[in-house]
């Protein structure tokens, strides 16, 4: 009996069309916009100023505060202007734009391939190296890597577990990313261990990757302390409470960190860049992002470069297909729709799905018919079908007490609501607003 | 026969005792109030809307009576008529208080701002304006999902259909600001109804620059600055690229209506100008059906300066 989760979940469609596609090396952009808010905190404060020269790697944003995180050049070039672009979300954002000129990496970074295994560095040491190459978590939320790795003196790290669960459907980035780089993975769990100071690390892979158990779990034994574990293939195990729920059977109370359970819960693209940021002296400028879709002709991993225009990636891989209804950034659970493909990559790419009309096309909502499928799908317990309905009536602080903010606004309940009820974007709705309402309360305080 | 005897002596003495202790409490521990808030309460309309300011009709009676005087107190949906009810019942003077009205300003129509995009989430303005910037060029202006018509207790705000932007009902306009507070882009401003509801307000919030904004939409303000040199009052500023008139110092000259290039200052309810400019004599005849127009439709205010450029 392989493990999971213990409540709630859904099993989508798993669509892997990009899964064995060996990560291309995309193009450099001609135009780089490298976005000041690539991670959650606040945005970086640019250092190079207009007609400055930088190189790959050149440290472009230092970041402004605790949560907060460094951002490099991603290209050679010069800076054209420091300006706002229009993002994903249609609303302008402050971001660095570079005119590309040839493709000159720093001198400090180590660009051969050779396999860098010992690290003499002390854990402070592990945790500047990470903080100034400016990782984030690349499972999507972005959350600085060093904030991370350094919990509140009260709790006690007890072992890493490394999320390699990809539950989204459509997206291979990770997968291929175990494939082609087991061994610097493993390196780069020894580090996390190393700076949390644990001996011991999980990596959690859903068996609808078998050939990536089996790679993984051979390098492992090489490795003390690091133990590969197959998962059951459920949405949303990638879920950080989800993950540590499968694994290590504890629950994380609500309201409560994820460090209260002893897990420190790291992405596998995070460790990967771990490792390159550590040995080999690489600043996070470039991702794997999978550009996938049914109707996409060569659905394709990508080593993209960050501040690619996402256009140049969908024509990489054949162009817009004619049917296009909807590109999304990310998954189709949590994925959020283009405004439009000009955008540039961020930090936070995990992948570029490109839905069909009638794919893309949502139900008409209807009335709740108390079905409760929501109910049983959600895996924080929540009760999906109560929030939409207190959300869309403006009742927040019922919500608040039905507990709103422990939703980790997976999309479960929507994808199983027979009725096609809008039920994530209330509870999205409702989050926002209790949450301003609990920072304004503490603001009062 | 004895058994109900016993039963109803015992129980009548209880009640006896106990109204006799409910009696003396009702005495001794008996709160005044005065009548008037009761009295003032009546006249009010009771639409509990909170646009006074105060929660609720019975709060705002509360509040006249103890202050002691009416200054800045005015209930938007009564009007003048209720306020000076109340100041007879208080015996005090009516606050005088010019009537306001909800003005959209936002006159991003489909045929003035082109669709990039299309929403389908949720019909509400609130998600939709926490998920993206909107369907069109411009992420300030109207969502028009409707969160402000769902809003508003006095049905006095709908969508225009073919237009797609809100429009405001004068008549039935309370200017109880719920509307406001509903739109999550801040569009939806109350401002003074003006003398035969004529009034001159930028029906734009974009904060763009120039060259964005203009791409984004033609009737939208390009931070030009026309309109803020043309004023002879000092009434336009103009901040982060966009210019707003102040309602307190505006005289209605309509000076920056014909200078604006984007056509994204309106005039409303203006008759029509005489062929060369002679504002002074602007008090017309044809005042009494000009105010029927609603707020917020001058689709043909907002383009004719364009055509006599």
């Amino acid at each position: 009996m392989l493990k999971t989760f213990s409540i709630g979940g859904v099993h989508p469609h798993e669509n892997k069309l990009s899964a064995h596609q060996p990560i291309i090396t995309a193009e450099v952009p001609a135009k780089a916009v490298i976005l000041l808010g690539q991670h959650i905190g606040a945005p970086a404060k640019p250092i190079v100023a207009k007609g400055d020269v930088v190189k790959v790697g050149t440290k472009i944003a230092e970041p402004a505060g605790f949560v907060s995180a460094a951002i490099h050049s991603s290209v050679s070039g010069k800076v054209a202007k420091i300006d706002t672009i229009v993002d994903a979300s249609g609303y302008a954002k402050p971001a660095i734009f570079i005119d590309v000129e040839g493709d000159e990496w720093e001198e400090t970074i180590d660009r051969s391939t050779t396999l860098v295994k010992e690290c003499e560095l002390s854990t402070e040491e592990i945790v500047k190296k990470i903080a100034d190459a400016g990782i984030v978590g690349l499972g999507g939320a972005c959350f600085p890597t060093q904030v991370k790795l350094c919990p509140p003196p009260s709790f006690k790290a007890e072992c890493v577990i490394i999320n390699a669960v990809e539950c989204e459907p459509y997206l291979t980035a990770d997968h291929q990313l175990m494939l082609e780089h087991a061994e610097e993975i493993m390196v780069g769990v020894s580090i996390l261990m190393k700076a949390v100071k644990v001996n011991k690390a999980f990596i959690g892979i859903e068996n609808n990757k078998p050939d990536a158990i089996e790679l993984m779990t051979k390098v492992a034994s090489g490795y003390a302390g690091i133990e590969v574990v197959p998962l059951k293939v459920k949405y949303p195990q990638g879920g950080e409470k989800q993950l540590i729920d499968a694994i290590t059977k504890r629950q994380v109370a609500s309201g409560a960190l994820p460090i209260s359970t002893g897990a420190v819960v790291q992405n596998v693209g995070t460790a990967f860049a771990v490792y390159e940021a550590v040995q080999k002296n690489k600043p996070l400028f470039e991702r794997v992002i999978t550009v996938t879709g049914k109707s996409v002709a060569k659905p394709s991993n990508f080593l993209a470069r960050i501040g690619t225009p996402m256009k140049q990636l969908i024509d990489a891989c054949g162009g817009l297909p004619e049917d296009t209804g909807k590109v999304i950034g990310g998954g189709p659970m949590m994925g959020k729709a283009l405004v439009n493909i000009e955008v540039p990559t961020a930090k936070g790419s995990s992948g570029i799905l490109i839905m069909n009309r009638k794919e893309a096309k949502r139900g008409e909502a209807q009335t709740c018919i108390r079905c409760a499928k929501c109910v049983s799908a959600c895996p924080m317990g929540l009760e999906p079908y109560l929030l939409g309905a207190l959300s869309e009536n403006g009742d927040f602080e019922t919500m608040e007490k039905e507990r709103i903010m422990d939703c980790i606004e997976c999309g479960s309940c929507q994808f199983t609501c027979p009725a096609n009820r809008p039920l994530l974007d209330y509870c999205r709705l409702g989050k926002g607003k209790v949450g301003a309402m609990i920072r304004a309360r503490q603001a009062k305080k | 026969m004895n058994l109900i005897l016993i039963a109803v002596i015992s129980l009548g003495a209880i009640a006896l005792v106990l109204a006799a202790i409910l009696y003396v409490a009702s005495k001794k521990f008996a709160v005044y109030e005065d009548p008037r808030i009761a009295q003032v309460g009546e006249v009010l309309p009771q639409a509990n809307c909170g646009g006074c300011g105060y929660p609720g009709c019975s709060g705002f009676a509360d509040a006249c009576v103890k202050a002691g005087s009416l200054d800045g107190k005015f209930c938007p949906v009564g009007g003048q008529p209720v306020m000076a009810k109340i100041a007879d019942i208080l015996g005090l003077a009516a606050g005088e208080a010019e009537p306001m009205v909800a003005v959209v300003r936002c006159n991003g129509t489909c045929a003035n701002r082109p669709r990039t995009n299309q929403y389908d989430g949720a019909k509400s303005c609130a998600i939709a304006a926490s998920l993206y910037g909107g369907e069109t060029g411009c992420s300030y202006g109207c969502l028009g999902c409707g969160d402000c018509v769902a809003a508003c207790r006095f049905d006095a705000i709908h969508m225009n259909p073919e237009t797609g932007i809100p429009e405001v009902d004068e008549a039935k306009c309370t200017a109880c600001g719920a509307c406001v507070k509903a739109c999550p882009k801040a569009i939806i401003e109350i401002r003074p109804q003006g003398k035969k509801s004529r009034r001159v307000y930028v029906s734009c919030v974009n904060k763009d620059k120039g060259a964005v904004a203009r791409k984004a939409c033609t009737v939208s303000c390009i931070g030009c600055g026309k309109c803020v040199k043309t004023c002879p009052f000092e009434a336009i500023t103009l901040e982060n690229n966009l210019a707003y008139i102040d309602p307190a110092k505006c005289k209605s000259c309509r000076k920056c209506e014909e200078v604006c290039p984007q056509g994204t200052i309106v005039a409303l309810n203006f008759p029509p100008r005489k062929p060369k400019t002679e504002e002074a004599t602007a008090a017309a005849p044809k005042a009494a059906v000009a105010p029927k127009e609603t707020a917020a439709a001058p689709k043909e205010t907002a383009e004719a300066p364009k055509v006599t450029e």
